[in-house]
């Protein structure tokens, strides 16, 4: 009787609480980003295999024991293959959980996505947002009872994002899964999130908050120690405001942001964190990284390896850490080292060294081969003597004999790696060529990802029809794979772009190499310095405003010298038009210069800008005419403008500032920037040094930035060249 | 009609998430299961026991697979097919009765209704005699023998006339079976509460060990009766469920006292018997319990105190520890002895080999082996773990002993 008691409150637990209208998940099986490729280009990203078993898998797992009841599945990029894969797998078919799919084509975000799934006005209640890349092992019975309450009680708190402590590492400012650092304002008594800023810029270091954030709320706890889990609660308001809001894309960058910034609405967002349950979410190379590690150190129980929690096959958990799977062939005098996971059918040589590694199904590794924390998914062949750090190795790919893979590299589906040959760290080889476009915006990354896809398709085409064919194909298409990846090699070794050579490291499964981290961290301690340079300059703050010290303190010091500027614009114009006199003008500037706490060179900067700006205003029809008038104005100011110039660091200040008005407040100048150039030569006001260091400096810089110095290379010409006439001269003259 | 294939994945699916805890419930959950299996399967006119085995076994294997850890599942599936053997022996040999009635007439054979006892013939045909069962049946038979003799011949009559009715007799015989089965897992530390004032004496002090239902009733049923006596309770991290148990008993009004497992040792000296429940009981004795309970069975040996272990009948394992097919021990997640958030600082792979430095192992289950064991207490008595072999051959055909292993391989 006892027995009946305690099952019947064991079983009715869920079900009881959500009765009343079945509890909904909206599953992104796309992450409309492109960091896994060249391993999306083949199969979604929601199909890896994460410790062998498809990531979709730990999303639906966990949804299905947190008590949902309807998940909506919206596939996008291989929308084909996720549907397939959900039809033949054991969710379809769940009793008391329902998996349906929604396909698109034609969406390049999370925004598009859900404005979709709006339109099919299939949600009904809260539901759970998610992406299908997220592991987590939480009860969502609480989360879910305190938005239900803040909704009742306040119907703009529409969103509950979860969050969980992580601290992100002071020297790189990523946290362990190779996300940025996150900032978070949160109010510690309602936990309304306030803030959220995920691609801060670490060169200030510092973080701009809204004024009023600090006016209207009597407290915040700011966190740089948070870590969102990507999984949230939203009521159906959510999809009517992406739907309102067309240009919403991202669901952090545009959607909380836009909720927190737009008061109009009121809506609010707010947080819960959960503090032993485990929730992450797959973003890059380094998350699948630690997160498999998680998996296998059973942080995500009970969904490890050894536990069956959907139609995965059998794998025993042994000492140490150690998973293997049925039917291993494993020499004797192979080492398998502990938090391994070896899948069934795989086959093992003599003298194999494997450590902290994941091993799929079906993989056949030769003698003295050494495997290191690396990830090699179902029937890979790695010959004997192959050396494999830290890398990825995706289904079907040959390392043939002695090759060596470097930390970092990613080999996507079907390469072969040719005999003695090492693929250089940080690599991404596929079969793919690398496609040519590289843009930085997102949605245009993506939209060149489904041409991808359309070039995928083919391929694949190609390689059901006979894959022998295709190496022979490939091989006569182009001579350079093969010479690419050693002999008998095949496959395209991805160029990094420029862009995110940098991020390369911060992303990739290697950990971090030594001379990276000494980077890093002597950067961050001249960031220490500058911050600290910066807090001795900084006045007192009880001189400027007693009533609100704080947010002065956090005021982005940007704002600050546009102020400045303005105030010498007007103090200059006043000058102008009430015929004052130079000295008092300097004086007053001067006064400026010090209750702002500016240097020298801001002045000369913005006097400069004024001086522009007033040419500018005055009357013209013609470039010539504006040259002249400029010219006029420098030639009346000049005292001014010549007092500030005393250094060679101002008069360079001003040339870079002249070619910021050129480039964004008035290009009317910029056709004009080397006559007037010339002409601030000719008064004085900047030597020739000072415009070939200007010249020197920007030999180093982009393409875009050298505009100015090409248009004005023939002055500079000259410059280099006169010297010896100056002084030629000069001797003359003495 | 109740999808009996939709109720096996069910509780398959339940039992891999591991959403059904405790060995009771699970016994419970698979004996009901069962029960609706044999009641849905088709069964031909010939050979029913087998198919019904077959059916039986087919299921019992997914379940045990679903999560061999619970050791309950393979317990109750073994059960049942033992109950399903038996019938089958004594339907067989009332078919040859009913034949030798209908031809010769009145052989008086000793007939028994109950058919939780085993035949003679059921018997002699199991190649072991089941003991408990020799004893009973005497007295078990002296009174049934008069009073349904009579209708007993006509009742045999008709159904060696009547397969159809046979087979629904021997249907409803196997159920009724099964369902005092789930009676007794109900039940059975009701009457295991009842033994409870043989073996707690006044002004004693009894050690227990994290939380059993078993044993707090075991604890009750001694204090309405009188006794008083005091109760440490170890917590048993790192789930703590000694903590619930400390409160539950000290709502009954028992004197508890909570002790951290560490200081078991220390309190070990005035302790006068430890009662401890368990997961499971092996063949041999030895038990399967929550972590850290060897660590008390050796300081009762120390302290030459009697550890006792209370256990209904369903915990009671036919294999052996040392059986590959036993896995025994469950490593949950380590969350629940340290705080993922606290540390998950350490376990940054970007830095060094790209390994944590930091492990943690949180598993769930402690062998004791059977010489630390005193005494176990079940809802059928008191026995030594030597015993329990012998317990093992009432409860469970040989045949089905390997059931894993024939299905696994």
């Amino acid at each position: 009787m006892g027995a009946q008691k305690k099952g019947a409150t064991r079983f009715s637990e869920e079900p009881e609480e959500l009765a009343r209208v079945p509890l909904q998940a909206i599953l992104l099986a796309d992450s409309f980003t492109t960091k896994f490729r060249p391993i999306t280009l083949d199969r979604p990203k929601v199909l890896l295999p994460l410790v062998n078993v498809p990531m979709i898998n730990y999303t639906l797992a966990w949804l299905e024991s947190a008590g949902v009841e309807e998940v909506i599945v919206f596939c996008c990029a291989h929308s084909k293959q996720v549907i397939n894969y959900l039809e033949s797998s054991e969710w379809i078919s769940h009793p008391n959980f329902s998996v349906t799919t929604i396909e698109s084509h034609n969406s390049i975000s999370a925004g598009d996505a859900l404005r979709l799934i709006y339109e099919r006005n299939v949600i009904h209640g809260d539901f759970v947002l998610i992406s299908g890349d997220t592991v987590s092992n939480m009860s969502l019975t609480q989360v879910l009872k305190e938005h239900k309450e803040r909704k009742k009680k306040d119907s703009n708190a529409i969103m509950t994002m979860i969050i969980k402590r992580s601290k992100s590492s002071p020297i790189i400012q990523q946290s362990r899964l190779g996300t940025d650092e996150l900032f978070m304002a949160i109010d510690p008594n309602t936990k309304q999130l306030l803030y959220y800023e995920d691609k801060a810029d670490y060169s200030k270091g510092a973080i701009c908050l809204d004024k009023l954030l600090l006016a209207d709320n009597p407290s915040i706890s700011l966190h740089n120690d948070k870590q969102d889990c990507y999984i949230d609660i939203c009521s159906p308001e959510v999809l009517s405001l992406f739907t309102d809001n067309f240009d919403y894309q991202h669901l952090r960058r545009h959607f909380v942001k836009g909720l927190l910034v737009d008061d109009i609405m009121g809506y609010k967002v707010f947080t819960h964190e959960i503090h032993s349950n485990y929730a992450a979410r797959i973003d890059n190379f380094r998350s699948y990284d630690s997160i498999s590690k998680d998996i296998i150190q059973r942080w995500t129980y009970p969904f490890v390896p050894d536990v069956k929690f959907f139609g995965n096959s059998a794998t025993k958990l042994e000492r140490q850490g150690m998973y293997r799977g049925s039917d291993i062939v494993q020499s004797r005098s192979a080492e398998i080292g502990s938090f391994t996971v070896i899948g069934n059918g795989t086959r093992i040589g003599n003298n194999t060294k494997i450590s902290n590694s994941v091993v799929g199904e079906g993989c056949t590794i030769g003698s003295n081969v050494s495997i290191e924390g690396s990830y090699i998914w179902d029937n890979v062949i790695i010959e004997d003597g192959c050396k494999l750090m830290h890398s990825i190795v995706c289904d079907g790919v040959v390392i043939k004999s002695g090759a060596v893979l470097e930390p970092g590299v990613v080999l996507s589906f079907k390469v072969i790696i040719g005999q003695q040959f090492v693929v250089p760290s940080y690599s991404k080889v596929s079969l793919f060529q690398q496609p040519t476009k590289q843009d930085s915006d997102e949605e245009l990354e993506y939209a060149d990802n489904s041409s991808g896809i359309v070039e995928t398709s083919s391929m694949a085409d190609t390689v059901d029809k006979s894959n022998g064919q295709l190496t022979s194909e490939l091989l006569d298409e182009e001579c350079g794979p093969t010479y690419e990846l050693g002999t008998g090699g095949v496959g395209y070794i991805w160029s990094i772009c420029e862009g995110s050579h940098e991020e390369e490291w911060r992303h990739s499964i290697a950990p971090i190499p030594a001379d990276k981290l000494a980077e890093a961290m002597q950067t961050t301690d001249d960031d220490l310095e500058l911050l600290t340079q910066d807090g001795s300059v900084l006045p007192p703050s009880g001189e400027l405003k007693p009533d609100s010290n704080y947010s002065d303190d956090n005021e982005d010091p940007r704002d600050d010298s546009l102020y400045f500027e303005k105030e010498v614009e007007a103090t200059f114009l006043r000058a102008v038009h009430e015929n004052i006199k130079e000295d008092h003008v300097i004086l007053e500037v001067n006064s400026l210069r010090l209750s702002y706490n500016k240097l020298f060179t801001d002045c000369a900067g913005a006097i400069f800008y004024s001086l522009m700006k007033l040419a500018l205003e005055t009357p013209h029809s013609s470039p010539s005419e504006l040259c002249n008038s400029t010219m006029d104005v420098i030639t009346k100011w000049k005292k001014l403008l010549k007092s500030y110039l005393t250094d060679i660091d101002e008069q360079i200040e001003v040339i870079q500032k002249f070619e910021e008005v050129c480039l964004e407040s008035a290009k009317e100048f910029s056709p004009l920037f080397s006559k007037i150039l010339f002409h601030l030569y000719d008064k004085d006001l900047i030597q020739e040094d000072a415009i070939l260091k200007w010249d020197d400096e920007k030999k180093n810089a982009d393409e875009a930035d050298k505009v100015f110095v090409k248009q004005s290379e023939k002055f500079i010409q000259w410059l280099r060249e006169a010297p010896e006439e100056d002084e030629e001269e000069e001797d003359e003259e003495e | 009609m109740v999808d009996v294939q939709g109720l096996v994945d069910e509780l398959v699916s339940k039992l891999r998430r591991r959403k059904v805890e405790g060995s009771r419930a699970t016994a419970r959950l698979t004996a009901e299961l069962l029960r609706s299996v044999i009641s849905q399967s088709k069964l031909p006119a010939t050979n029913q026991p087998a198919t019904l085995i077959d059916a039986v076994r087919g299921v019992g294997e997914k379940l045990i697979a679903a999560n061999p850890i619970e050791l309950a599942v393979g317990n109750i599936v073994r059960r049942v097919l033992h109950i399903i053997r038996e019938e089958g022996h004594s339907n067989a040999r009332d078919a040859v009765e009913g034949f030798r009635l209908s031809v010769g007439g009145d052989n008086d054979y000793i007939v028994e209704q109950d058919h939780l006892n085993l035949s003679v013939a059921a018997q002699s045909s199991l190649c072991r005699p089941s003991l408990h069962a020799l004893l009973e049946r005497s007295p078990d038979s002296a009174t049934t023998y008069f009073t349904a003799n009579s209708e007993d011949d006509s009742e045999e009559k008709s159904k060696s006339l009547d397969p159809n009715a046979r087979s629904l007799e021997f249907r409803r015989k196997v159920i009724s079976a099964v369902n005092d089965l789930i009676e007794d897992i109900n039940t059975c530390h009701l009457v295991i509460a009842e033994l409870a004032v043989e073996h707690i004496h006044h002004n004693e002090v009894i050690l227990t060990f994290g939380h059993s239902r078993t044993v707090k009733e075991f604890l009750c049923a001694a204090k309405e009766k009188k006794r008083s006596f005091g109760v440490f309770v170890a917590e048993g991290a790192p789930k703590y469920q000694g903590h619930l148990l400390a409160k539950e008993l000290a709502a009954r009004g028992l004197q508890t006292t909570v002790i951290t497992d560490s200081a078991v040792f220390a309190m070990i000296s005035r302790v006068n018997m430890v009662i401890v429940g368990v997961h499971a009981v092996m063949a041999n004795g030895g038990v399967i319990g929550p972590v850290g309970l060897n660590m008390v069975a050796f300081a009762a040996q120390k302290h030459a105190i009697p550890f006792v272990v209370v256990t209904g009948t369903h915990k009671l394992c036919p294999l052996y520890p040392n059986n590959p097919e036993v896995s025994l021990n469950e490593m949950r997640s380590p969350s629940e002895v340290l705080s993922f958030e606290e540390f998950s600082d350490c376990m940054d792979y970007r830095i060094g080999t790209g390994a944590s430095q930091l492990h943690v192992v949180n598993p769930a289950f402690d062998y004791v082996p059977p010489e630390l064991v005193s005494l176990f207490i079940t809802d059928i008595g008191g026995y030594c773990p030597s015993y329990m072999y012998r317990l093992i051959a009432d409860y469970y055909s040989s045949d089905d002993v390997v059931i894993q292993q024939k299905h696994a391989s």
